[in-house]
């Protein structure tokens, strides 16, 4: 659905983004982690075609973002939220769906009926014919993200769509990506949310200028440090080391009567492990495994690449 | 090009001066109020010789055009500043529209609310006028070639000139108040053009009229180019202040 190659933009002296990779499956939520500054929205303005590119290629549903005539149809297709709403304050939640709907060239019939579903979606039908400029930050988020939806668009960009949200309202925005998801939309989502990204992304694009990672949550988690299990026992002595070293494990460390093992995989090395102790005489009181988080991941691949 | 996506976007901007009284009161309140004025002054210095009042009232129907000039700029400053301070012109942009489709809406916002104004400003002007101005004269004054040409050529361009203006002016400022201090500098000339016809320096008939109006028009195109060329997604989105 979007193929990026080797995409490159140059402003003056500065890369803002340097010849990333990837690609996006139809239906796949990919979210692009990055601290500011790393070419999160320049990329997303690419790929909507707001700003050409320096190099590289791009494709949306097959069309080329850097052909003009292209560039019109994958408007089309694409809804985006940027990162700031930019509604017009002084018109109503409906006027301003209506003014977009027209520009997307969706049927009246349609539009009609599409302001309502997504408007009643997100709670804010009642609202209707409220200026929105008496609305609060996230009555105006949700617009938003109502407004890139208005053309039932195939592809969504969503640039930040919680950031300043208090936490209900980014549960809302978030429970509607995810119903979006249902009905197998592509959404791409620059965020900086990390536990916002571990929930609702099938796959995940580190980008500090360059693409520093890309996988899905679990395989960032275990790119950080693989898998380890932490065992803590009642007392600790070298006959229980002796037995350990004898099962060929990973990296142990020991602290106080806690061990951190390495393990390829925990189901079949952790119960030879407890055998290992047992057998030798040690008492187990717990066995837990340790797991990276995503957040160890981005500040692994971020801390790299600075 | 689709020109009924123009039109719904100036649709959109009328929608929103409605809500503005400053644009309000001075699209509409202004232009009237000179209408009724002019005349009044005109009736008041009764005794001025046919000749000399016939340049006095293309004088006065010049001011219509420094009208037009002035108040395109400040409808043309809410339209593009707007959508700048409301950062509602990058959703816009994302939208299936062309950058000309864009551009000519915000012309048709800017520039038809001023040009309906001015123009029935300049038929209460000339009405009024030529009930005053009848015994002086002995005929009406108005309509004539010379009122022809500055409303239907010199008023459009005129009120063209601003909307360019404006295009480029809101690429570099960043609030309304700023871009409209700036693009009132647009009436210099026409201010200029006014005071020498007041002290009798030239003559605001049809030949000069004309001449001014195909000044007009050059300096129209060059600022077309210049204004298509600022007015670019990429520039507005990489460059604009």
């Amino acid at each position: 659905m979007i193929d990026v190659e080797n995409l490159t933009r140059v402003f003056g002296d500065v890369k803002a983004v340097d010849g990333i990779t990837f690609h996006v499956n139809e239906g796949e939520i990919f979210g692009f982690l990055g601290p500011n500054g790393a070419g999160k929205t320049t990329t997303v303005r690419m790929l909507s075609c707001l700003i050409s590119k320096t190099s590289g290629e791009a494709h949306i549903a097959d069309y080329d973002v850097s052909n003009y005539s292209d560039s019109l149809k994958i408007r089309k297709i694409i809804g985006l939220v940027p990162d700031n709403v930019g509604l017009y304050e002084e018109l109503s939640a409906y006027r301003n769906l209506d003014f977009y709907g027209k520009l997307y060239e969706c049927p009246e019939q349609r539009r009609k009926e599409n302001i309502e579903r997504l408007l009643r979606m997100l709670e804010l039908w009642d609202k209707r014919n409220v200026k929105v400029g008496t609305f609060s930050k996230g009555m105006k988020q949700k617009l938003a993200v109502t407004r890139a939806l208005i053309h039932d668009p195939e592809i969504l960009f969503l640039d930040e769509p919680t950031v300043n949200l208090d936490p209900e309202s980014s549960k809302i925005v978030r429970d509607f990506i995810f119903e979006l998801k249902k009905e197998k939309k592509t959404i791409f989502l620059n965020t900086h949310n990390l536990d916002e990204a571990q929930r609702l992304c099938d796959k995940i694009g580190i980008l500090n200028t360059k693409l520093r990672a890309i996988g899905t949550p679990e395989e960032l988690e275990e790119s950080v440090w693989g898998k380890k299990t932490v065992i803590q026992l009642e007392q600790i002595n070298e006959v229980i080391l002796k037995a350990l070293d004898k099962l060929s494990l990973g990296k142990i460390v020991r602290n106080n009567n806690k061990l951190t093992i390495d393990v390829v995989n925990p189901k079949l090395d952790n119960p030879n492990i407890v055998n290992a102790i047992v057998g030798a005489g040690g008492h187990v009181q717990y066995v837990t495994e340790l797991s990276p988080t995503l957040e160890d991941a981005y500040l692994k691949f971020v801390r790299k690449s600075e | 090009m689709k020109i009924w996506k123009s039109w719904v976007i100036a649709a959109k901007d009328f929608s929103i001066f409605r809500n503005k009284k400053s644009v309000i009161y001075s699209v509409v309140l202004l232009p009237f109020v000179v209408s009724i004025s002019l005349p009044i002054a005109i009736g008041s210095g009764q005794g001025i010789p046919p000749a000399l009042l016939s340049e006095l009232l293309n004088s006065f129907s010049f001011f219509f055009i420094i009208l037009a000039a002035s108040l395109t700029t400040v409808i043309a400053s809410y339209s593009l500043i707007g959508e700048k301070v409301e950062k509602s012109i990058e959703p816009l942009l994302a939208t299936p529209t062309t950058d000309g489709e864009i551009l000519l809406g915000k012309c048709f916002a800017a520039f038809l609310p001023t040009i309906v104004s001015i123009y029935v400003g300049l038929v209460i002007f000339m009405v009024l006028t030529d009930i005053m101005t009848y015994k002086t004269l002995g005929y009406f004054y108005f309509p004539n070639w010379d009122i022809a040409i500055m409303i239907l050529i010199i008023t459009p361009l005129a009120s063209i000139l601003s909307v360019e203006l404006g295009v480029i002016i809101s690429s570099r400022v960043n609030d309304v108040r700023s871009a409209q201090q700036l693009g009132q500098l647009v009436i210099i000339p026409f201010f200029g053009i006014y005071i020498l016809s007041q002290i009798g320096f030239i003559s605001l008939h049809i030949n000069n009229l004309l001449i001014i109006s195909g000044i007009l028009l050059v300096i129209d195109l060059f600022l077309f180019y210049i204004s298509t060329i600022t007015f670019n997604r990429e520039e507005i989105l990489t460059n604009w202040k």
